[in-house]
């Protein structure tokens, strides 16, 4: 595929403003650009087909199944996206005076009342825009309530191995020192490791239920029990929050405050990278703590991003919270498990489950011994499935796994989609044994083959250049 | 795999080559054959000091990252800069592909020779 | 109800029982029982498609959209070309997820590369990232990548947006460093407060370009002072300005960040928006976030990947600088189609009429008796008067479908845009001077 930059044509352009009605006026000179910026000079008709062609080489989950353990790619609904172009939430300023902006306040007054009850927290900021930025912003409040107290010697957070890489990342971005604790031999919080690290020191532990590798975690209470006792707060990645709302409530779990991934739970849609948003949640005694806008609010609270946050990703989420409503939304975690489940028992007798269990809306595949016997790697599998038009799992992750695969079906699939995924993996299961050598070159029939990363990060090419 | 037995090894997959008073420490076989494809290192500088058994840099492969554990303690006197265009070296010639070059040497980490480094590693891997 | 669950209750029957369960509440028998929610949730019931397109649309229907927005401080009404709307709407952009399988995600990948490339040609920098959340984290995260062992204090002019200095300050709070301001004299950064606070231990000094009350800020002679003391220059800078403005890196500037909501993002009530990070290749790899890098497939052809991921969270856990795991792709992708849609001519155009609409509003409201300019250096879209009667004059230009400017600090601080006519603006004239003339 062509660049943009080398379809473009110097002259060309769309004609998109009137002439200027009023006098010109220039920049001091000192301050002029010296020369204009090579931007495509391009026709209406070349913009729209240049992005067509890239859109063809493009899968998103509205076209084809995406089982991304931990990711949640459930379908994306096209309401939500009609409600969020609305003219009355695109084209309001942030700024506006609060009479002219009730219907903003009530949309997220209603996704905070209705996010509340089904987290179990007393209060939520829809400030942070992405999961990551929602853990700063929940391990901000804990660092925030320790500072209040004046407990300086809590200098440590808790975060089991299985964790995903972000959590230990914001620990230290909030200048905690990460203490890792391995994981029991079922991915589980090792209790005795967690009674082992706790201490005066501690200043929280941040974990998900169900855990990275779609285990709930039946110690749970005790887990929060005892870093409460230990004077720690809990800290909930909420993740895999699929596999419960509704059904099970963080806030009844013993956790003080939680993050949320709009664009994972509740539908959002991921852009390809983008925008989220990552809403926390919290009990009553951290909500002082909570971020505000220095110019939207006034006082001297933290911030963590410009204005109020990702707008109109939150109209989109309180449309699928209001479509789903008081028994929609048990019943998406419900049909997550279950799809999970059912898709694992299909596969099993091929490739094998890390953990012969009932698991929650996510399992993980362990392709060790597979890769002992076959020589095929995870990498391979994942890479041969993408010649049968299937988005790949998740792969070597959660760490604590070796040769991981992680599926996440989510409920919006059906078991004609399950059956034949199923049918996939048993295929490559037997074509690694037969011909293992078609499988290290896989993918053969995508737009490209693999990609030479190492060249990639040895000489890196990060834009294009006129030569 | 290749075990100088001129050199001496640590725990941590490092190798020290003694020239006079000056250390001169790289990363073994093993340890090039564990990354994989190096893609860039991440060095200290000349005068920086280096204790036994903490980080004096990483390498980084396209899918992890490696922290250099420093066998001894002491001043980084030398670098070797042509491991930032090329890191490749370290992979086709980890025994000729130093890194730092230590003086002022004050303490160490335990270091194996060649066979008990390479039984080290079979246990390892 | 509403659901988006493909299979019937007899197909869900059926699949329990294939897998050996009875009913839903074996799939939670890990669950401890005590745990289980006993009661519904205390929300409203489902609705069908219908009542929730009502329902949602009541609530946009209670928010006044204004014909002429002549309100600015971070969020700009720019008009938007219809084909920027349209192609990030397209399905399988709005609904793929991070471009982790590169063989699967050319498009996602190259529209990246795309974006990073006209950010590259925007600021003058060699390098940019695949965009952060905001101009406000940019900001905080430009800060972090300045630090090192022993440069740890940041700088921040006061004329910046209010909002990246908090968010810049929380992000301080968070590591452990010093934030201090750098005081403003007449609307603009004083250069030499600047020179006095910049001591050997200042990482980095970030001024706004133009500057929250919409002044033109000395920035060469900003950078240098920085850059005589051994401190990184981050500047963040107003994309539609920049391109007729003198670049960041022209500037002087090690990292260049800003707030790309103008280039085509909706004012959406703040969010989603787009924070752009460029810098040169000395400090490309202190870059935070998704880079996109070209290399060859095994067939020798061109591709696009994600690249230099050792930076990053998944990899090096506790000890990366930034925990961010994603961008804003969709807007990042929006702003691409903004970019080429416009032009390097139709940008120009945007830019020459947001400053000749802006100064002939000032103009128009200065010629009234008791407005007059706050600052009087050199300002591109925004400017700051004093106003007499602020409530009562808004309150005016409210009713006739005018946004007027911001009140900060007793003065208002106003806007205009390409898109503000000639006849609304005249018409805010008129109306600002019946109400200050009674």
């Amino acid at each position: 595929m062509k660049l943009i930059f080398e379809k473009s044509v110097p002259g060309r352009s769309c004609s998109l403003l009137p002439p200027c009605d009023v006098e010109p006026v220039g920049l001091p000179e000192e301050l002029t650009r010296s020369a204009a910026p090579s931007l495509p000079e391009m026709s209406e008709t070349d913009i729209s087909r240049h992005y067509t062609e890239l859109c063809q080489n493009v899968h998103g989950v509205n076209c084809g199944f995406y089982p991304l353990g931990s990711c949640t790619m459930k379908y994306n609904p096209r309401i939500d996206e009609e409600m969020a172009s609305l003219p009355g939430f695109a084209n309001v300023h942030p700024l506006a005076p609060a009479h002219a902006v009730t219907g903003c306040r009530e949309v997220l007054d209603t996704a905070r009342k209705y996010l509340c009850e089904v987290t179990g927290m007393a209060d939520v900021t829809f400030q942070p825009a992405a999961g990551a930025h929602g853990e700063f912003t929940g391990v901000m409040l804990i660092k925030q309530y320790h500072d209040s107290r004046g407990d300086k010697k809590r200098t440590k957070i808790i975060v089991p191995d299985s964790a995903h890489g972000t959590n230990p990342a914001t620990a230290a971005m909030c200048g905690f020192e990460v203490i890792n604790i391995s994981s029991a031999p079922d991915g589980c919080v090792d209790l005795e490791a967690l009674k082992a690290a706790l201490g005066d020191d501690t200043a929280g532990l941040m974990l998900t239920n169900p855990n990275t590798v779609g285990i709930f975690d039946e110690n749970i209470l005790e887990i929060t029990r005892l870093v409460h006792e230990a004077g720690g707060l809990c800290y909930y990645d909420g993740a895999n929050l699929n596999a419960v709302m509704g059904v099970v409530r963080p806030g009844d779990m013993g956790f003080d405050c939680i993050h949320m991934n709009l664009h994972k739970t509740f539908a959002t849609p991921h852009g390809g990278g983008g925008p989220g948003a990552g809403a926390v949640g919290c009990k009553e005694f951290l909500r002082e703590f909570l971020p505000k806008s220095a110019l939207m609010d006034g006082g001297d609270h933290i911030q963590v991003r410009g204005f109020a946050g990702n707008f109109l990703v939150v109209v989109r989420a309180l449309t699928y919270i209001m479509t789903l409503g008081r028994e929609g939304i048990p019943e998406a975690a419900q049909n997550a498990v279950l799809n999970a489940n059912y898709l694992m028992r299909k596969i099993q007798g091929t490739f094998e489950p890390a953990f012969d269990r009932i698991c929650m809306h996510e399992f993980v595949l362990d392709l060790s011994e597979f890769k002992k016997e076959t020589g095929v790697s995870a990498l391979d599998v994942a890479k041969s499935l993408i010649d049968y038009g299937m988005h790949p799992p998740t792969m070597y992750f959660p760490l604590i796994v070796h040769e991981a695969l992680m599926l996440e079906p989510t409920e919006t699939e059906s078991r004609e989609t399950l059956d034949w995924a199923a049918e996939v993996y048993r295929k490559l299961y037997a074509l690694a044994h037969e011909d293992p050598e078609f499988m290290h070159n896989a993918p053969h029939s995508a737009q490209i083959g693999r990609p030479d990363e190492v060249r990639a990060a040895r000489n890196p090419i990060l834009r294009w250049q006129a030569v | 795999m290749n075990y100088p037995v001129d050199l001496k090894y640590s725990k941590s997959h490092e190798w020290v080559k003694m020239e006079g008073d000056v250390a001169v420490v790289g990363i073994s076989d093993f340890a090039q054959d564990s990354l994989g494809d190096v893609v860039f290192i991440n060095l200290p500088q000349e005068g920086d000091s280096v204790s036994a058994g903490e980080a004096f840099g990483d390498v980084e492969s396209v899918k992890a990252v490696s922290d250099l554990v420093s066998p001894l303690t002491g001043t980084v006197c030398a670098v070797n800069e042509e491991l930032l265009d090329a890191p490749e070296n370290l992979n086709s010639d980890p025994y000729g592909a130093w890194i730092i070059k230590i003086e002022g040497i004050t303490g160490q980490e335990e270091l194996l020779d060649a066979a008990a480094y390479e039984s080290f590693c079979a246990e390892e891997g | 109800m509403g659901s988006y669950v493909p299979s019937t209750q007899a197909e869900r029957q059926e699949m329990l029982e294939a897998i050996g369960l009875k009913d839903y509440r074996d799939l939670y028998r890990d669950v401890p029982q005590s745990m289980l929610l006993d009661r519904p949730l205390d929300v409203p019931s489902g609705m069908s498609e219908l009542e929730v397109s009502r329902a949602v649309s009541a609530m946009a229907a209670k928010n006044h959209v204004f014909s002429t927005v002549l309100r600015g401080a971070g969020s700009y009404d720019h008009y938007i070309p219809s084909i920027v709307k349209y192609i990030p709407a397209k399905e399988e952009f709005l609904t793929a997820y991070t471009p982790y399988q590169a063989e699967m995600s050319q498009g996602v990948l190259q529209s990246i590369f795309e974006y990073q490339t006209m950010i590259c040609e925007l600021t003058g920098m060699d390098v940019s990232n695949a965009s952060v959340y905001d101009g406000a984290t940019a900001a905080a995260e430009a800060a972090a990548m300045c630090r090192d062992r022993k440069r740890r204090v940041t700088l921040v002019s006061a004329a910046a947006h209010p909002d990246a200095i908090r968010v810049m300050h929380t992000y301080c709070y968070g590591t452990g460093d010093e934030l201090r301001v750098v005081p403003m004299k007449d609307g603009k950064t004083d250069l030499s407060a600047l020179k006095e606070m910049l001591t050997p231990d200042v990482a980095s000094f970030y001024v706004q370009q133009p500057n929250f009350f919409g002044q033109l800020e000395d920035a060469e002679a900003l950078g240098q002072a920085v850059h005589e003391a051994g401190a990184m220059y981050v500047m963040g800078c107003n994309p539609i300005a920049l391109a007729i403005m003198k670049t960041p890196r022209d500037c002087g500037a090690d990292v260049a960040v800003g707030e790309g909501q103008p280039l085509g993002l909706p004012m959406g009530f703040g969010g989603p928006y787009l924070g752009y990070m460029a810098t040169t290749t000395k400090h490309m790899r202190k870059l935070p976030g998704r880079i996109v890098g070209e290399t060859v497939d095994s067939k020798g052809d061109r591709a696009y990947v994600l690249s230099l991921q050792a930076r990053e969270q998944h990899i090096r856990r506790e000890k990366a600088s930034s925990n961010i795991c994603s961008n804003e792709a969709l807007c990042a992708l929006t702003a691409s189609v903004y970019m080429a849609a416009m032009g390097p001519r139709g940008m120009a155009e945007a830019a020459r009429q947001c400053m000749a609409k802006a100064h002939y509003l000032a103009k128009g409201l200065c010629e009234i008796p008791g407005v007059t300019l706050r600052y009087t250096g050199a300002y591109f879209h925004e400017f700051v008067t004093e106003l007499p009667r602020t409530e009562e004059v808004l309150q005016a230009l409210e009713e006739a479908d005018i946004l007027g400017g911001l009140p900060v600090d007793g003065g208002v601080l106003w806007c205009a845009t390409e898109k503000a006519s000639k006849e609304a603006l005249d018409q805010t004239i008129a109306i600002v001077k019946e109400v200050l003339g009674k």
